[in-house]
């Protein structure tokens, strides 16, 4: 057996593939890519919805939000780490967001306009990550799938928060109950953009599902998702705007409407409401915390030295 | 350099910009080795048990690695008592090695107590 068929052998009977294991260059290539990206878009997930942590209605609110995002950076953390043990660098995979190389979830280009879409986001964001990260406990690579059942842990109280805040807001006033339907009306159809580009548009879907990388199509989760949503929906009395929205009785599947590619394709493309918004704040970030980065480091070597002194 | 393009959860693929990225990366400032080291993490769930790996993070001195460590790895109780070691200090053995190291505990089965047998009137054994 050569190693590519050794290597292929391991990931047919499910044994992990660990960081020093010999793999495919194409393998690790992928894996950097989609880990990296996974991990820019829990970083700039957080822009979004810090965006209303200062006017968050009540301190119960607010507490749950900065949790929240203090989480994305948690898991931010443990997939940049997870990329690392295939041999980038910290530093590499933020250049390569910083300069556009790198792409994130394109759901976070868009603003978040009334509280509600806080809930929206908790509600249907991280609903349809967490289906898509769900399988990804199980991925082939060990570190990644380590990071993802970190991740799914925390991330059910997410959804969970969206939907209790959405559920107040449906039983609250008329202007609440509108501003409800309006952030759902807003976030439903990028939401199902979130899975992907459709099967047959994903021409290497075979490939990582081959290695063990994906375990379900684009489709097949987007499927999933809408009969969840399209239950959940009743029990906040709102509507999806699909109009063709219907049970399926012989698919025992919903039916949906067509998905506007060519918007997803230019948010995609960096023509979104708020590519150039949320990337700017990730620069700026990274190139004003320039000074404290080199001060720690300055610190560090300052206090070691005082210790070798000591020491001799 | 291959291009892959592939669509996973958070994944486009590779932007067009990708052709001329070759020099930005080069001109880039970061990347340049001024990253702070990786710190390995343990953390003890709680009293009794052992320390276990719980992931790593980049911090500037022990002080600070164990700092963030709390606010990554023990946001929801998960420790009462973290470890922390620069990575560059972990030796670690050969994946390759593997064969060698472990295939000589296989054929050695009257290691475990099951491989005798014993009449069942003997008790408490």
């Amino acid at each position: 057996m050569n190693l590519e068929e050794n290597f292929q052998q391991k990931v047919d009977d499910e044994i992990k593939i660990e960081p020093k294991d010999w793999m495919p260059e194409k393998y690790r290539q992928t894996l950097i890519r989609q880990i990296s990206q996974h991990a820019h878009s829990e970083i700039v997930g957080m822009l979004p919805e810090g965006n209303w942590i200062t006017r968050a209605p009540s301190l119960r609110r607010k507490a749950i939000l900065i949790a929240k995002v203090q989480d994305e950076a948690g898991h931010g953390l443990y997939l940049y780490s997870a990329a690392e043990t295939l041999g980038i660098s910290r530093d590499e995979m933020y250049d390569q967001l910083h300069t556009g190389k790198a792409k994130y979830s394109s759901i976070f280009n868009y603003p978040t306009l009334t509280w509600a879409d806080i809930g929206a986001i908790g509600w249907l964001v991280d609903g349809a990550a967490i289906l898509n990260q769900i399988p990804l406990c199980r991925t082939s690579f060990g570190p990644y799938a380590r990071a993802m059942v970190r991740v799914c842990k925390e991330e059910s109280f997410h959804q969970r928060q969206g939907f209790e805040l959405l559920l107040t807001l449906s039983q609250g006033t008329e202007a609440q109950k509108k501003m409800c339907q309006d952030a759902i009306n807003r976030w439903w159809w990028p939401s199902l953009m979130m899975f992907g580009p459709n099967d047959d548009a994903s021409p290497h879907t075979a490939q990582s599902m081959k290695w063990k990388i994906k375990r379900f199509t684009n489709d097949e989760l987007r499927q999933k998702f809408i009969d969840m949503i399209a239950e959940q929906v009743k029990v906040l009395n709102m509507t999806l705007p699909d109009d063709e929205l219907k049970w399926n009785e012989e698919r025992k599947h919903y039916d949906f409407g067509k998905i506007n590619w060519e918007e997803f394709w230019q948010v995609v493309g960096g023509n979104g409401p708020c590519n150039k918004q949320r990337l700017d704040a990730r620069k700026n970030a990274w190139a004003d915390g320039e000074w404290v980065r080199e001060a720690a480091t300055a610190y560090a070597e300052k206090k070691l030295a005082k210790q070798t002194t000591n020491a001799a | 350099m291959i291009t892959i393009r592939k669509f996973y959860y958070g994944d486009y693929g590779e932007s067009k910009l990708d052709s001329s990225s070759d020099n930005e990366t080069s001109s880039s400032p970061s990347g340049v080795g001024g990253e702070w080291p990786l710190w390995e993490v343990f953390i003890r769930s709680k009293q009794g048990l052992d320390h276990k790996h719980a992931g790593s993070l980049h911090a500037a001195d022990a002080t600070m690695a164990i700092e963030n460590a709390r606010d990554v790895y023990t946001r929801r109780m998960e420790g009462i008592s973290i470890w922390v070691v620069e990575s560059k200090h972990i030796h670690a053995s050969n994946p390759d090695d593997a064969d060698a190291l472990y295939d000589p505990a296989n054929d050695k089965a009257y290691r475990h107590p099951t491989f005798y047998n014993l009449p069942d009137a003997v008790k408490h054994m």
